[in-house]
């Protein structure tokens, strides 16, 4: 039944073949058994799922039941849930319990998915390997030693190890493919707007961005559809018509025209990465799509231009935990700007003072024109390279991550090394951008590699079609971690 | 030598909105510490700001009012910088793009000293921005520990600031007023001083004639005129003997303590904040059409100035009756209920008794004109009864005393005190003959050319009119009657 995916299990609840609660039950117990050693999920609250998916079952009695109502998903620990502990993988939060719904939690309750718990996250979702998690690093199921990739590495971890149906989680730089990559599931980040923001705790309030991660495309559309539509609560909340992002799942390949920018093929990409994708767009030429050379000038300043501005806007973002109202709070202090200090200092971990730091100082007095507003810049020159782009090509393609997971361990004392991880995902942030992570093989180490699909504003059931056809044709996506 | 002034205001005017700038909570007053904080307002993590229309409404309406310019897109800025009562961490203000740019406003000015007259001065405004309030501090709450009200957090207020354009407390404590009329008559602010609805902060400098500007010291948060003006005239005594003495003024931010009717520094220029200002990534720049503008303008009732120069054009008011009549708006409410009242000939009438005895007895009982016992329609009666002879002016003012003090109408009054003045021209006439039988020697000696004498006529004739004779009539018929 935990095969199954999320669409499936959607038939076999509505057909009565099995209850939400028998089903919630069944993740429950599975996450019994290989949490303690994945790591994926911080809070678990089987009383509290157990009672959504039984009113999930009064609906599926009588009929009134949504596509995933008593599905059981995760939910990352960076969206606001009533009455859950809301960490975002820090011990400044440790202590929080959330009084509201993030919009996102409150369009799954109404849609009637069970929540099975809060899934592990690097701090503030800064981090590309989970590592930096106060609540320690999650393990990939493919490979307990390696990472699952990050930020949102316990939901990508949940997902691969079928400890969730399918999962949420949020995308700042790549925070969503890039894990969804490493551990061989399936990820999209929509167009900027798309989904509301309201609830979910801000890293870069200008890049952030919601969106699912499951075992397919399909089950990706199905997400979506319940995420996604305007909020008022958000400023940036985009007023768009609700669509169907399940409309082009079946739509013929022919024609369809990939771009390939030769930027993404060049020096740092492995080798059995490389072969991996230029076998799926080999498979994607085999469908009818024709490939397009295309070349994104200045995609290769898109780390360090993101490197300045979203530790900026993180820096500010981050001032509200300051000890005063909620969170963590140090014991000992002699003074008011003593209990700051001793707060922050204990209550953040490296990689996010770090940051809060780098953020601090690009927008410090006779900084600010030399950094943030030269980022800026270049975040729109990098954006219109995008707009040339797609004027030869429908989607673009290329490796979601330079390599397959690492060790943990690996890059902790290197900082620059972990970036450089996100090195293909962070422009489509910056621009703005749909993007989307599918698995399409696996690296020398065994372990699963992702092509990142990248598509135009609004584009995303567009991609989403592009995804399922390969997955017709191909099965990396069904393929599951052994040993579990 | 002596010493110029330079003086320019920031003054903080709190919005009438009912909710905050950024969010849904009350702006009400004086509730229980806490009760109208909300999500947005204690920011709980994960919330974000939605602009109020209505503030943006009042800020336009300001800038209309004072001829500015009104940005068609402004940005909403970041000012970062720790302290408990303010939850984020930071303040949303406008920096670079204020809403309102440049304006100006027209003041009176009534020197302090001497015989010197009041004269009219242009002041111009910089600019005005919005910008939220922060909450409050309660120190000594409980056991020497600091509470932290956030009731008021998250009010919207306008910032306006000034041209450095006033060279004396006069002049600074005129163009305050001036202010605090102007947005208490377009309705954005209800001008509360004790409340805090409207509060100064006063940059002071000196220098010698010719010279480039001072350094300049700021006074921050006065909230009463007077205090301003002692706040100004010790600041610039003290700048000038510190000069004087060869000392420097140092760049400082200072408060004004009205016990001691001292100031003191607060911080010096060295412990300056570096806000580190930046684009708030949670909001849309604003943008405002010209239909906005258009629509803001349909509300707006006709300003002081434009009515000032309808009573002069109009009633034939003199300038300074003018002005006084629309130092407020509801001293030009009143004025202009009472003027319908009587007709327009009879304004002049009425504004004789409005600045005459009205002011005069409001200033004894220490109340404005809002608070006036005497409605305009009690008042308006009163002029009807003078303009139509039936009372005297000195009937009147007992009229108006009773009005003041009992109430009732002006009619009942008349009535009840027999003030009805005699009308009748037999009547007068009989009078007249009456005291000029009984004053035989006094008529020959006025009838010989000693004209001085008409003066003890009328007396007597009043006199035996127990004063109620219409003195006009009396003096035609006496006239007329003593030419024999």
């Amino acid at each position: 039944m935990l095969n199954l995916s999320l669409q499936q299990q959607g038939l076999a609840l509505r057909a009565r073949k099995i209850s939400s609660v028998e089903l919630t039950q069944l993740y429950l117990d599975r996450i019994s058994t290989h949490n303690p050693v994945l790591n994926a999920y911080v809070t678990v609250d089987a009383a509290k799922s157990l009672a959504q998916a039984q009113a999930a079952d009064v609906r599926l009695a009588v009929g009134a039941a949504d596509p995933l109502t008593g599905i059981p998903i995760a939910q990352k620990d960076i969206f606001c849930a009533q009455g859950w502990r809301t960490t975002c993988g820090s011990k400044m939060l440790d202590n929080f319990i959330s009084p509201y719904d993030a919009h996102v939690i409150s369009l799954f309750n109404g849609a009637g998915a069970v929540n099975l718990g809060k899934t592990n996250m690097d701090e503030f979702a800064m981090g590309s390997s989970n590592e930096t998690s106060y609540f320690g690093p999650v393990r990939n199921p493919w490979d307990i030693k390696a990472v699952p990739g990050g930020s949102s590495g316990g939901a990508a971890s949940a997902v691969a190890a079928r400890l969730c149906a399918a999962a949420t989680g949020t995308d700042t730089g790549g925070s969503i493919r890039q894990p969804a990559a490493l551990c061989g599931i399936t990820g999209i980040k929509p167009t900027y707007g798309t989904v509301s923001r309201y609830g979910m705790i801000a890293f870069a309030s200008s890049l952030d961005q919601a969106g699912p991660m499951a075992r397919s495309a399909q089950d990706c559309a199905l997400m979506l559809n319940v995420m996604t539509g305007h909020d008022a609560r958000d400023s940036t909340s985009l007023q768009r018509d609700k669509e169907d992002y399940a409309r082009d799942l079946h739509r013929p390949l022919k024609g369809l025209r990939i771009g390939l920018p030769k930027e993404f093929f060049a020096e740092g990409l492995s080798q059995d990465v490389a072969a991996c994708v230029q076998a799926a767009v080999a498979e994607y030429q085999k469908l009818g799509a024709t490939v397009v050379d295309i070349s994104l000038p200045n995609a290769k300043l898109a780390v360090p231009v993101y490197y300045v501005l979203a530790p900026a806007e993180a820096s500010s973002n981050l001032s509200r935990f300051d000890g005063v109202r909620y969170g963590y709070r140090a014991p000992d202090y002699t003074d008011l700007t003593d209990m700051y200090e001793k707060t922050r200092a204990q209550g953040f971990g490296e990689e996010v003072k770090r940051r809060i730091m780098i953020g601090t100082y690009v927008l410090s007095h006779g900084y600010y024109d030399a950094y943030y507003l030269q980022a800026q810049k270049i975040r729109r020159l990098i954006a219109q390279d995008f707009v040339e782009a797609f004027k030869q090509c429908d989607v673009i393609m290329g490796p979601t991550s330079p390599s397959t997971a690492f060790n943990l361990g690996e890059k902790g004392d290197d900082p620059v090394q972990m970036y450089l991880s996100d090195i293909y995902t962070i422009a489509v942030n910056l621009a703005g951008l749909p993007g989307m992570s599918i698995p399409c093989g696996t690296g020398a180490n065994g372990l699963p590699v992702g092509l990142q699909i990248i598509g135009d504003y609004f584009k995303e059931a567009q991609m989403l079609g592009v995804a399922h056809q390969y997955q017709l044709a191909t099965d990396w996506h069904s393929r599951a971690p052994q040993g579990l | 030598m002596e010493w110029e002034i330079v003086i320019g205001l920031e003054v903080h005017t709190q919005l009438s909105t009912n909710t905050k700038i950024f969010s849904g909570a009350s702006t009400a007053f004086g509730s229980e510490p806490n009760t109208q904080a909300d999500a947005v307002s204690i920011a709980l993590p994960g919330v974000l700001p939605v602009l109020n229309k209505g503030a943006v409404e009042r800020a336009i309406k300001f800038g209309l009012a004072v001829g500015a310019y009104i940005a068609p897109r402004s940005v909403f800025a970041r000012k970062n910088y720790f302290y408990p009562d303010l939850p984020k961490g930071y303040q949303i203000s406008q920096m670079d793009l204020p809403v309102v740019g440049a304006g100006a406003l027209t003041i009176q000015v009534e020197p302090l000293s001497g015989n010197a007259k009041p004269y009219e001065k242009v002041v111009r405004i910089t600019r005005a921005h919005l910008e939220e309030d922060a909450g409050k501090s309660v120190h000594g709450a409980s056991q020497g520990l600091t509470g932290i009200d956030l009731n008021r957090a998250g009010t919207p207020l306008l910032e306006i600031v000034s041209e450095p354009d006033m060279s004396s407390a006069a002049e600074a404590v005129a163009y305050a007023k001036a202010l605090h009329s102007m947005v208490r008559w377009i309705g954005i602010c209800d001008g509360n001083m004790q409340e805090g609805s409207f509060r100064c902060d006063v940059n002071v400098s000196v220098r010698k004639p010719g010279e480039p500007l001072g350094t300049r010291r700021e006074i921050k948060n006065l909230n009463s005129f007077k205090f301003m003006q002692q706040a100004i005239d010790y600041e610039v005594q003290w700048q000038i003997d510190t000069l004087e003495n060869g000392g420097k003024v140092q760049q400082a931010t200072i408060l004004f303590n009205p016990d001691t009717g001292e100031t003191r520094s607060m911080r010096s220029k060295e412990d300056a904040h570096d806000y580190r200002y930046f684009p708030d990534p949670d909001l849309l720049p604003l943008d405002i059409t010209p239909a906005m503008i258009e629509a803001v303008r349909a509300t707006l009732p006709e300003l002081p100035q434009a009515k000032s120069g309808r009573y002069t054009s109009e009633y034939g008011l003199s300038a300074y009756d003018a002005a006084s009549l629309t130092a407020s708006r509801e001293m030009a409410e009143f004025f202009d209920a009472s003027v319908s009242m009587v007709g327009a000939a009879h304004a002049k009438l009425c504004a004789n008794w409005l600045i005459g005895e009205v002011s005069a007895q409001l200033n004894r009982d220490g109340l404005d004109i809002a608070k006036c016992p005497i409605s305009a329609t009690q008042f308006g009666g009163m002029l009807a009864r003078i303009a139509d002879g039936t009372i005297s002016n000195s009937g009147a003012k007992e009229v108006f005393r009773a009005l003041w003090s009992e109430g009732g109408t002006a009619d009942a009054i008349i009535e009840a005190k027999g003030l009805k003045q005699v009308s009748d021209g037999g009547a007068i006439e009989k009078i007249v003959a009456e005291v000029m039988a009984a004053n035989a020697d006094k008529v020959a000696e006025y009838r010989g050319g000693k004209d001085k004498l008409f003066g003890f006529f009328v007396g007597a004739a009043m006199k035996a009119s127990q004063g109620k004779a219409n003195p006009v009539q009396l003096n035609e018929v006496l006239k007329q009657k003593l030419a024999g």
